[in-house]
């Protein structure tokens, strides 16, 4: 197996194993959601209306919990050392993990949506929207907390710092995430330039967050 | 792994490292080529680990530097892809087989000249554990499948930190066959170590308050 599909592979692996986080997220993720209803109340107007915004945010709250153990498990057991000493590209191997994690814990978010959105009788078109939006944005959410986790590697407990180092940078996603979707009850075709901006925000986390996450990591190693 | 390694150097030149802003390491000059060993040696603290992973590459150096120079090795200061690195910590993942853990590093760094995963887990006893999740290993079974890695991918350089940590006598006693076979084939090996390692013509390096001595 070539060596980044050999480090893909095992990432899946580990996700997906007792201990890993693949589930975690998702379960999360459904908690989140239907807590929504109860505290809302049963206006169904209501909640279809916030329905995008709920959604949003389970997913990026879901998303956050598990990018704490992103590098901190291969830093505790040494396997951080072998894979910097290894001669390849750091940065190419923060691809590649970032990209295994949001196989594991992204995408089941976006297979789990659909069946909140009925939940939250949200109406078709904006549940396909706010599928868009999460496809086009929960990739940012992920290389963007790469950075956060490669800064708390070193740190014991650095669990909660993440999160609150993030969620900063996350902001803009959301909003344009939830704008985007929220148009579409309105008027389809205000739902094109936030879902642009989106799409420009995953591509500016893309080429910032590989180096600034192994520049990270280089420095968290000693 | 029958044929042997093209001659190589591992130069070491005026090497200064520092933990914490501590300087632990100052102006370390050494040589090592292929058939050699080196053993470093002194007493807790004194920075055998930390030479040991700043010619890894891992801690970057406050002076000096470290070149590996041999045919064909067009940028002699990229050290990593020439050594292997044996550190305090295993690079075990519990939640993954034995078979698992080793296949993928052989996957990962390269199985060119390496021995096939099953040979390498016979070398040091774990065939049998093969299927077994590594949580259930011992710590000087996860040891010995941390060895096993030197045998699977092939490289030049070892640096092994306290290898026979862990290890009982007929473990270390295979460990070190392993690294005389590996010194045969032309290999070097640099081991940081407080015990007395039996491993015949092999130089020692003393460190002492992190000056070589």
């Amino acid at each position: 197996m070539p060596p980044l599909a050999a480090l893909y592979v095992r990432e899946l692996r580990l996700a997906v194993r007792i201990g890993g986080g693949a589930m975690m997220g998702v379960l999360f993720y459904l908690i989140v959601v239907t807590t929504f209803p109860f505290a809302i109340g049963p206006d169904l107007n209501l909640l279809s209306r916030l329905g995008p915004a709920i959604l949003w945010i389970g997913a990026l709250l879901a998303t956050l919990l598990g990018l704490d153990r992103l590098f901190e498990a291969d830093r505790d057991d040494g396997a951080l050392d072998l894979l910097v000493a290894s001669g390849r590209p750091l940065e190419l191997l923060v691809i590649v993990k970032v990209a295994a994690h949001w196989t594991a814990t992204g995408l089941p978010l976006i297979i789990a949506a659909p069946f909140l959105s009925l939940l939250l009788a949200m109406p078709v078109d904006v549940t396909l929207a706010t599928l868009a939006t999460l496809v086009a944005g929960t990739p940012a959410l992920t290389l963007l907390g790469a950075i956060g986790a490669g800064l708390t590697v070193s740190l014991r407990r650095g669990g909660l710092l993440l999160p609150i180092l993030v969620l900063p940078f996350a902001v803009p996603v959301l909003i344009f995430g939830v704008a985007a979707a929220t148009a579409v009850a309105f008027d389809p075709a205000a739902f094109r330039t936030p879902f642009l901006l989106i799409v420009a925000l995953t591509l500016m986390a893309a080429a910032i967050s590989p180096i600034a996450t192994a520049a990270a990591l280089r420095n968290g190693l000693d | 792994m029958n044929q042997s390694f093209p001659p190589f150097r591992l130069i070491v030149q005026a090497l200064d490292v520092e933990r914490g802003g501590r300087r632990v390491i100052e102006g370390i000059d050494f040589e090592i080529a292929g058939g050699e060993a080196v053993l470093v040696t002194g007493p807790n603290g004194v920075g055998k680990s930390t030479l040991l992973r700043a010619l890894a590459g891992l801690s970057r150096p406050a002076g000096g530097c470290v070149r590996f120079l041999a045919d064909g090795v067009a940028d002699p200061d990229e050290v990593g892809r020439h050594i292997h690195y044996l550190g305090h910590r295993d690079a075990v993942k519990p939640a993954l087989t034995v078979h698992e853990n080793l296949a993928f590093w052989q996957d990962f760094l390269g199985a060119d000249g390496g021995e096939p995963v099953e040979t390498a887990l016979e070398s040091v006893g774990l065939v049998d554990l093969a299927a077994l999740p590594a949580a259930y290993l011992s710590a000087g079974q996860r040891r010995r499948l941390a060895v096993a890695r030197l045998v699977a991918v092939r490289r030049p350089l070892w640096l092994l930190d306290e290898p026979t940590a862990a290890l009982d006598a007929a473990s270390e006693a295979s460990l070190v066959r392993l690294m005389a076979a590996h010194l045969e084939m032309g290999g070097a090996v640099i081991a940081a170590t407080h015990l007395a390692i039996g491993l015949a013509g092999a130089r020692s390096l003393r460190l002492v308050a992190g000056e070589m001595a």
